[in-house]
């Protein structure tokens, strides 16, 4: 099962901002092994991020994301206690959610 | 939004591109660099391996079921903070002067029951099929280092012995290209390829370099451990290969980490 993410979030004004890595492979498949045979593509292919259950962002993904991403973004409204919730889904239908509070 | 480039030399190259077109090549490459350094700062994945490395810690695991936290890194059993800035030292249990690995296999055996072949196995990890917890666990430990200044000991005679052989070792010439570590990291201002090889024989740069390893690699997507960096430079020195937690592993460790003494320790960092 892949690893827990690491999610930081942090009230800036009348903004949230969170900061999320996450440990994927995140294989593009263009890439040969070295006997030659194409590496299947293996990436995240969706995430998305609520706040108190209610979407404040939803990206789809492709082979461009580096290994392990990192992702930032920010939106309007949160307060400290609040949670966020990250979920990603990937080619292979694995999935993973993980919650932080917002400090 | 925003992520890492891929693979670092296509991120380098994807930042010369820009720099050229945006700012018509202001700034050297070393500063181009620096900057890409700056902008991955913000969200190193060696966070990933830290926070798998304090749960591994935290778990009961090998033989015996037992966790890492009576595990004595040169401060008491079960403390962490600080432990790193203080090795290598002589741990008397072990009769040995050892470094952060070298310990956490001794722990790994003596508390956990594992082999010292189990707890040596896979030092260096290669994707998902094969994490090292090694290089999770030194993460971890490392982590809680931060901030704090290198403080590495030479009261024991075994401390100043391992200093003395990797002193020796870092001098050596030998191997078909007649290299020593000196040869690549004894003089001022030179490059390999466009990475700046630091002058491990002054202060600035000895300390500059011990200070941020371990390192996420972006080139590789992983986290690497000192242990690796001196394997790796065994290998571009075209020497046999260095034997992971072997003594003269230790007294290199012990040479370049007390010559860092007095610099604040800034890992686990990342660089390209
Ligand atoms: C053939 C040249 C060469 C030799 C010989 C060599 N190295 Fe290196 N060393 C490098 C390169 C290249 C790097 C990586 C620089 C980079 O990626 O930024 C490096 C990096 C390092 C670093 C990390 C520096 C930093 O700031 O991240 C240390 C420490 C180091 N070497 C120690 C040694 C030791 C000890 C030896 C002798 C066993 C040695 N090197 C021999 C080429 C060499």
């Amino acid at each position: 099962m892949a690893d827990p993410m690491k999610i930081r979030a942090n009230v800036v004004g009348d903004t949230t901002e969170v900061k999320v890595l996450m440990s994927h492979e995140m294989e593009t498949g263009q890439r040969k092994d070295a006997q030659g045979k194409t590496i299947p593509a293996w990436h995240i292919q969706t995430v998305n991020a609520t706040w108190n259950g209610k979407t404040v962002l939803s990206a789809q993904w492709g082979p461009a994301v580096a290994k392990n991403p990192f992702l930032s973004f920010k939106f309007k409204g949160g307060a400290k206690g609040d949670k966020v919730q990250i979920t990603w889904t990937d080619t292979r239908g694995d999935t993973r959610t993980d919650e932080a509070t917002i400090g | 939004m925003r992520s890492h480039h891929r693979r670092a030399a296509q991120g380098v190259a994807a930042l010369f591109i820009l720099a050229a077109a945006t700012a018509l090549g202001q700034g050297s490459p070393v500063d181009e660099i620096a900057k890409y350094r700056a902008a991955l700062q913000d969200g190193n994945p060696a966070e990933l391996w830290e926070a798998r490395g304090e749960d591994m810690w935290k778990q009961a695991r090998g033989p015996k079921k037992a966790s890492l936290e009576r595990c004595d890194l040169g401060l008491g059993p079960g403390v962490v903070k600080g432990a790193y800035s203080e090795l290598p030292k002589y741990f008397a249990d072990a009769d040995r002067v050892q470094d952060l690995e070298t310990r956490l296999v001794w722990c790994m055996v003596t508390q956990q029951g594992y082999t010292e072949a189990d707890a040596k196995k896979n030092p260096f990890g290669a994707g998902n099929d094969k994490k090292a917890d090694m290089e999770a666990l030194v993460a971890y430990v490392t982590s809680e280092s931060r901030g704090i200044r290198m403080n590495v000991p030479q009261s024991h005679p075994k401390e100043q012995e391992a200093y003395r052989i990797g002193e020796k070792i870092f001098y050596y010439r030998g191997g078909p290209h007649d290299f020593g570590c000196a040869t690549c990291h004894g003089d001022d201002g030179k490059r390999i390829r466009l990475q700046d090889l630091p002058n491990l024989t002054k202060v600035d740069g000895a300390r500059k370099a011990y200070t941020t390893w371990p390192a996420y690699r972006v080139s590789q997507g992983e986290l690497r451990s000192f242990q690796w960096r001196l394997n790796d430079c065994f290998r571009q020195q075209r020497f046999p290969e260095l034997e992971f937690a072997s003594d003269a592993s230790i007294a290199l460790t012990m040479f370049l980490a007390r010559n860092a003494n007095g610099a604040e320790f800034d890992a686990p960092a990342i660089k390209r």
